[in-house]
C-alpha cells in the first residue's frame, strides 16, 4: 500500500524579552540555579502575575509577519497539572482565545517547489523550569530560571507530508522569528523547540490517521531523523496488523528512535479555565500599528526585490535573505561599491561565506565589514587588480593584515596597466619561444593560452589581462 | 449528575490528594452533598449570557519589559524542604 | 482605654499621655491573659512588636506621625508579613516565615502602624466558623460556647474583646462581615479592586477581598485609608484616585434611601435577627432615611454559585502548596506523585481537601460547561440584579447573617448548613461590591446581631457614614463582652 504522511509542528519559541512574562525577574541564560526566579516564579503564596507589554508586542509582530488575524481580545487561562517544574501547579497560557488567530501562513521550499504551510495559531505562554537528573541521591534538582520565560507557541495545520517539508517549515520558522527579532533562535539553550505530530493514511484517503506527538525535536537533523523513524514505525506496525495509539513520544538520538512517554500518558485532565489574577488583554490599532512599525521588510518581500531591484538570480536572492544580517551585509556591501551587485553577491555567497564557515562563524561576527569588503570589490572593477589577486587579498584581509588598498601596496600586487611594461615582457616570451610563435601563425591559436601564462608569470600575475591580450594579439599576429 | 467512587478516586489523584480506601465513602457522600446544594443552578436558563470571570468590566494592564528582581534564592530556599546546591530536591523525575 | 477609638488613641499617642511602647504593651499583656481562652492569635511576637512601637514612639517625637502612627493593629494571618510566621490557619504552612511583606503590611508599616500579632482564621479561608483552622477553635467573646464566625473569626474575636484596637480581615463570601456580625463589631469589605491582593494568600482570586475590622465605623475609614490604593503588582487592583474613605462622616442621612431586598427576610431569617434588624431600621428612617422594597431575584442562587466557583479557583490556587519549595512535605512517600498525594492530604484540613476537591471535579472534563461555565453565566445574573436595585435606592441592608453564632461543633459535621450561613453575604462578592457590618444589638441568646449594609461600586465613603450615623445614635458597636469588661 502506498501510505501519505501527515505532519503538524508545534513550536515553542522563546520571546528574547528582558524580562519575564508575569515578573520582574530577568530571563538570561545560563544563570546559577534559582538565580533569577523572584517570588513570582517560585509561586510564593500570595504572589500575583503581572504581564509583560513586550510579551504581546512581540506576538503581535509574529501574526502580522506571517498575515494572520489578531485577536484584539485574548484571554489567559490556567493549565492545572501537578510536576515539579511547574511552581504553581498550573501553566498559565491562551487555549480559548490566543493572541495570533486564524489566517497565517509561511512558504516554504523544497526542491525547486514552494508551498504555503496554514498556521493555526499562536499563543503566549509561559515556560517551565528545569528538572536536573544528575542524581542528588537518587532525587531530581529542580532549577526554576526559566520559568516563567516568555513563549509563544506556534501551531501549523497538518500541512506537511514529509520529513523534509517538516524540516524546511522548521528552518524558515527559526529564520523568520530572528528575522523579526522576537526570538535568538538559540536551538542548544531550548529557545526553539519543536513538537511533531506525525501520522500516517493510505493514499487517497480523506480521514486522518491516528498521530503521535514527538517530543524533543532539538536540532533540524533530529527532527527528520525522528520523523522518519516514527513513520516508518506507523507503516510498520499497521502493515503488521497493529493500531496505532495516540500518545507522546520521545525522539533519542542516541538509539535514533522514538520511545512512548509513559510518565505523560496518564489521562490528562488540564482543567482549564480563565486565570482570574490576569484580566482579559486588550489590543487596540495603536498597539497593533506599533507592532506592525517594528516590522522589517520579510524574507519574502525583500528576496523579491533582490531579484527585482538587484537583478539577482532566485538562488542568490534566496541565499541573501536566509537571514536579516546576511541581507543587510549584502545591501550595505552593494551600497558602498555603487555598482555590480552580482559582484557581491558572488563573493559574499563565495569566499566570504566560506571563510565564515570554516571559522565557523556567523555573519554578525565577520571580521571583515561590509564596507572592507566593498573596498577590495573596487580594487577589482577598477581594475587595480585581477579577480585571481583579490582572492589573495581577501585572504590577507581575513587574517587581519588590514584594508584592501593597504595590502595591494604592501604586498605589490597593483595590476601592471603600463602598456610599455607589457610590451617589453610580450617582446622578451616571444624571443624567446620562436617554435610557439611558428605554430600560432600557422593557425594553432591554441598556444595563445601558452603565452599568456608566460606573461602572468613573468609579471607576477599582476598584468592587467586585457591590455595583455590585446597586446600579446597585436605583437603575435606578427 | 451523580457521583462514583471511582470519580472520587480519579479527583483525588488529578488534586493530588492522597485518599485511602476507608476515606474515599466519606468524601462521596460530602461531595455528593455539595453537589446536591449546587444542583439548583441547573434550573435556570442562561441561553446567551455572557459567563461573568471578574467583578470588575477592565481590561489587563501591561508592564513594561525590565528587570526588577534581584537573586533572593538564598532567602526563599531558607524556608524549602529540601535543597541541594541551589536546587530544590524532589523525588525521582521519570521521563 | 480599651474602647478608645483610634482618633482617641492618636490624640493620646501625640499629646504624648502614652506612647506606643505602652500602647503596645498593655493590648500584649491583655493577649497573654485572654487569649487562652479565646485563642484569637495564632503568631504572637512581643520583640518584633515593640520594635515597631519604638520606630513609631521616634516618628511621633519628630512630628511626623500620621494617623495610624504608633497604633497596634493585628494582621489576619492570611497575609505575608516578612519575617513573621504566615501560616494562614494550616499545617501545610506552619513553619513558614514570609520572605516578604504583602501591599497590605506594607501599607500598616508605611503608616507607623504596629503589627501586634497574626490572628487565627478558617484554614486558607476556607470556613464560617473558625473551626477549620490547624490551630484550633476560636471562641466567641460574647460567649465562649459559640462560634466567632469566619474565616476572619480571630480578628473578629481580638476586636470584640479589645485585644487590639483594630485588626485587617479578608472576605471572599462573607468572611469579614460574618464574624464581624457575629462577635458585635464593624468590618468592612471594599469594592473588588479597592485593596491589592499582592501578598495576601489566595483562596478564591476573584472574589478575594481584604478590609478592616475594628469597633466602628469611623475606625474602619481611617483604616481603609491606610489599606487601599492602586498597586501595580496585583493586575486586579484598579487604578484609581486615592480617597479618603471618611470624607462623608458628619453627612446627615435624610433623603438617603434605603433598598431592603425582600428576599433577606424570607424564610430562613431567625425571628431574633429579623427583630434586630428591623429595630435598627426604623433607627435610620428615624434619622432621615426612607426605605423601599427591592428584589435580588437571583440572591437564592449565590450559595450554589459561588461553591462552584470559589472552589474552582481554590483547587487551582492551592495547587502550588506541593512539598516543592515550602511548606509542609510528608515525611515518607515512595516517589513524587505519593509525596504530592501524601503532603497534601497531611497538610490540608478536611474542608480545605473537600473545596479542592469539588473545585477540581467542576472543571474536569465533561462537568466545566454544566458546573463552572454555568456558574460564571449565574454570577452575571445575580450582579445584574444589584445593579436593577440600585437605580432604586442608594444603599441595600439587610440581616448581615441569618443567625446570631451558632454554638461550636453544631454546624462542622454538616458542611453544607455551614456554608448556608452565608446567604446574605456571597451574592456581594460574586458581584464586586462594598459591603459591610455593623452591631445592631443583640439576639435572644444575648449573641450579637449585624446589620448588612452593601453599597454600589465604589460607594464605601457614603457607607461608612451610613454606619457612623447610626452609630452616633445608638450604642450597640461600644457594648463590651462580658470576658472583656475592664
Amino acid at each position: 500500500m502506498q501510505w501519505e504522511i501527515v505532519i503538524g509542528l508545534e513550536t515553542h519559541a522563546q520571546l528574547n524579552t528582558q524580562s519575564k512574562i508575569f515578573s520582574g525577574a530577568a530571563t538570561a541564560y545560563g544563570a546559577a540555579p534559582n538565580s533569577q526566579a523572584c517570588a513570582v516564579d517560585i509561586a510564593l503564596p500570595g504572589v500575583l502575575p503581572v504581564f509583560n507589554r513586550a510579551a504581546a508586542e512581540k506576538a503581535v509582530r509574529f501574526g502580522l509577519a506571517v498575515g494572520a488575524r489578531i485577536n484584539r481580545r485574548s484571554v489567559f487561562e490556567r493549565k492545572n497539572y501537578f510536576y515539579p517544574d511547574l511552581p504553581k501547579g498550573y501553566q498559565t497560557t491562551q487555549l480559548a482565545l490566543p493572541i495570533v488567530a486564524e489566517g497565517g501562513t509561511l512558504r516554504i521550499q523544497v526542491g525547486d517547489r514552494e508551498k504555503d504551510v496554514r498556521i493555526t495559531r499562536a499563543h503566549m505562554e509561559e515556560d517551565a523550569g528545569k528538572s536536573l537528573h544528575e542524581d542528588f541521591h537518587g532525587m531530581t534538582g529542580i532549577d526554576l530560571n526559566r520559568a516563567g520565560t516568555p513563549l509563544i507557541e506556534i501551531v501549523t495545520e497538518p500541512d506537511l507530508r514529509s520529513s523534509a517539508e517538516a524540516v524546511a517549515y522548521a528552518k524558515a520558522l527559526h529564520s523568520l522569528v530572528r528575522w523579526i527579532g522576537i526570538c535568538d533562535g538559540n536551538m542548544q539553550e531550548g529557545s526553539f523547540r519543536c513538537d511533531a505530530n506525525v501520522s500516517v493514511r493510505p493514499v487517497g484517503s480523506e480521514k486522518l490517521g491516528t498521530r503521535c506527538e514527538i517530543k524533543n525535536l532539538n536540532s533540524f537533523k533530529f527532527m527528520e531523523k525522528a520523523i522518519d523513524y516514527e513513520v516508518r514505525r506507523q507503516i510498520e506496525l499497521i502493515e503488521d496488523g497493529g493500531t496505532v495509539v495516540q500518545e507522546t513520544r520521545l525522539y533519542d538520538p542516541d538509539r535514533d528512535e522514538t520511545r512512548s512517554m509513559r510518565s505523560k500518558e496518564e489521562a490528562n485532565d488540564y482543567r482549564y479555565f480563565p486565570d482570574p489574577d490576569l484580566l482579559p488583554l486588550v489590543i487596540d490599532e495603536v498597539f497593533v500599528e506599533l507592532a506592525r512599525a517594528a516590522l522589517p521588510e520579510l524574507p519574502q518581500a525583500m528576496r523579491e526585490r533582490f531579484m527585482s531591484g538587484y537583478g539577482l538570480p532566485a538562488y542568490d536572492a534566496g541565499t541573501l535573505t536566509a537571514s536579516r544580517e546576511l541581507a543587510a551585509y549584502f545591501e550595505e556591501a552593494v551600497a558602498a561599491l555603487g555598482q555590480d551587485a552580482k559582484l557581491c553577491a558572488n563573493w559574499i555567497m563565495g569566499d566570504l561565506s566560506a571563510a565564515l564557515n570554516k571559522d565557523g562563524l556567523d555573519i554578525a561576527d565577520s571580521p571583515l565589514s561590509s564596507a572592507e569588503l566593498a573596498g577590495l570589490l573596487k580594487r577589482v572593477k577598477d581594475g587595480t587588480i585581477s579577480g585571481k589577486i583579490a582572492k589573495e587579498v581577501f585572504a590577507a584581509m581575513w587574517a587581519g593584515e588590514g584594508e584592501a588598498d593597504a595590502i595591494i601596496e604592501a604586498r605589490g600586487l597593483k595590476q601592471v596597466s603600463d602598456s610599455g611594461a607589457i610590451e617589453k615582457i610580450v617582446d622578451e616570451i616571444i624571443n624567446a619561444n620562436p617554435a610557439q610563435v611558428a605554430e600560432y601563425r600557422s593557425g594553432k591559436e591554441k598556444v595563445f593560452g601558452f603565452f599568456v601564462g608566460l606573461a602572468m608569470k613573468a609579471s607576477k600575475g599582476k598584468a592587467n589581462p586585457a591590455q595583455l591580450n590585446e597586446i600579446l594579439k597585436k605583437k603575435l599576429a606578427g | 449528575m451523580s457521583l462514583n467512587l471511582a470519580d472520587v478516586k480519579r479527583i483525588a489523584h488529578l488534586a493530588r490528594i492522597a485518599v485511602d480506601e476507608d476515606e474515599a465513602p466519606g468524601y462521596l457522600q460530602q461531595l455528593t452533598n455539595i453537589l446536591g446544594l449546587v444542583e439548583e443552578m441547573q434550573a435556570v436558563n442562561t441561553d446567551g449570557i455572557e459567563p461573568m470571570s471578574h467583578a470588575q468590566d477592565v481590561v489587563l494592564r501591561l508592564r513594561d519589559d525590565a528587570v526588577t528582581e534581584t537573586d533572593r534564592h538564598a532567602a526563599f530556599q531558607a524556608v524549602a524542604p529540601q535543597v541541594e546546591a541551589s536546587l530544590y530536591l524532589v523525588p525521582k523525575v521519570i521521563e | 482605654m480599651l474602647n478608645a477609638s483610634l482618633k482617641e488613641l492618636a490624640g493620646l499617642l501625640a499629646g504624648k499621655k502614652i506612647s506606643s511602647v505602652e500602647l503596645t504593651q498593655l493590648f500584649l499583656k491583655r493577649i497573654g491573659e485572654l487569649n487562652p481562652a479565646l485563642n484569637a492569635f495564632v503568631t504572637v511576637d512581643e520583640g518584633k512588636s515593640l520594635a515597631q512601637a519604638e520606630a513609631a514612639d521616634a516618628l511621633i517625637a519628630s512630628g511626623q506621625a500620621g494617623p495610624l502612627t504608633g497604633i497596634p493593629v493585628a494582621q489576619k494571618d492570611i497575609f505575608c508579613a516578612e519575617g513573621w510566621r504566615t501560616t494562614c490557619g494550616s499545617k501545610m504552612l506552619h513553619n513558614f516565615v514570609s520572605p516578604y511583606d504583602a501591599h497590605v503590611i506594607e501599607q500598616f508599616n508605611r503608616a507607623g502602624a504596629v503589627n501586634l500579632g497574626k490572628t487565627n482564621m478558617d484554614e486558607f479561608a476556607m470556613g464560617s466558623s473558625n473551626e477549620t483552622s490547624f490551630y484550633g477553635k476560636v471562641k466567641n467573646p460574647w460567649g465562649l460556647n459559640a462560634v466567632p464566625g469566619g474565616s476572619s473569626g480571630g480578628s473578629a474575636a481580638a476586636v470584640a474583646a479589645r485585644l487590639c484596637p483594630a485588626a485587617t480581615g479578608t472576605d471572599t463570601g462573607g468572611s469579614i462581615r460574618q464574624p464581624a456580625a457575629l462577635t458585635g463589631i464593624s468590618g468592612i469589605k471594599p469594592t473588588y479592586g479597592v485593596v491589592s491582593r499582592y501578598g495576601m494568600i489566595a483562596f478564591a482570586s476573584s472574589l478575594d477581598q481584604a478590609g478592616p475590622m475594628a469597633k466602628s465605623a469611623e475606625d474602619l475609614a481611617l483604616l481603609l485609608n491606610a489599606m487601599a490604593g492602586f498597586d501595580p503588582r496585583d493586575s486586579t487592583s484598579l487604578e484609581r484616585p486615592k480617597e479618603d474613605y471618611g470624607r462623608d462622616l458628619g453627612q446627615p442621612l435624610k433623603g438617603l434611601r434605603i433598598g431592603l431586598p425582600r428576599e433577606y427576610f424570607a424564610a430562613g431569617l431567625a425571628a431574633d435577627v429579623a427583630q434586630a434588624v428591623e429595630t435598627a431600621l426604623a433607627e435610620y428612617r428615624r434619622l432621615g432615611a426612607e426605605t423601599v422594597e427591592v428584589s435580588l431575584p437571583n440572591s437564592k442562587l449565590a450559595v450554589p454559585v459561588y461553591y462552584v466557583l470559589a472552589p474552582a479557583e481554590a483547587s487551582s490556587n492551592l495547587a502550588r502548596f506541593d512539598g516543592v519549595r515550602y511548606g509542609y512535605r510528608a515525611p515518607e512517600y515512595t516517589d513524587l506523585n505519593d509525596m504530592y498525594g501524601k503532603s497534601r492530604a497531611q497538610g490540608f484540613g478536611a474542608e480545605v481537601k473537600r473545596r479542592i476537591m469539588i473545585g477540581t471535579y467542576v472543571l474536569s472534563a465533561g462537568y466545566y460547561d454544566a458546573y463552572y461555565l454555568k456558574a460564571q453565566k449565574l454570577r452575571r445574573l445575580i450582579a445584574q440584579d444589584f445593579t436593577d436595585a440600585f437605580a432604586r435606592c442608594d444603599v441595600i441592608m439587610g440581616p448581615t447573617s441569618p443567625t446570631t453564632a451558632f454554638n461550636l461543633g453544631e454546624k462542622s459535621d454538616d458542611p453544607v448548613s455551614m456554608y448556608l450561613s452565608d446567604i446574605y453575604t456571597i451574592a456581594v462578592n460574586l458581584a464586586g461590591l462594598p459591603g459591610m457590618s455593623i452591631p445592631a444589638g443583640f439576639g435572644a441568646n444575648g449573641l450579637p446581631v449585624g446589620l448588612q449594609i452593601v453599597g454600589n461600586y465604589f460607594g464605601e465613603a457614603k457607607m461608612l457614614n451610613v454606619a457612623h450615623q447610626f452609630q452616633l445614635a445608638t450604642d450597640w458597636h461600644t457594648r463590651l463582652p462580658p470576658l472583656s469588661e475592664e
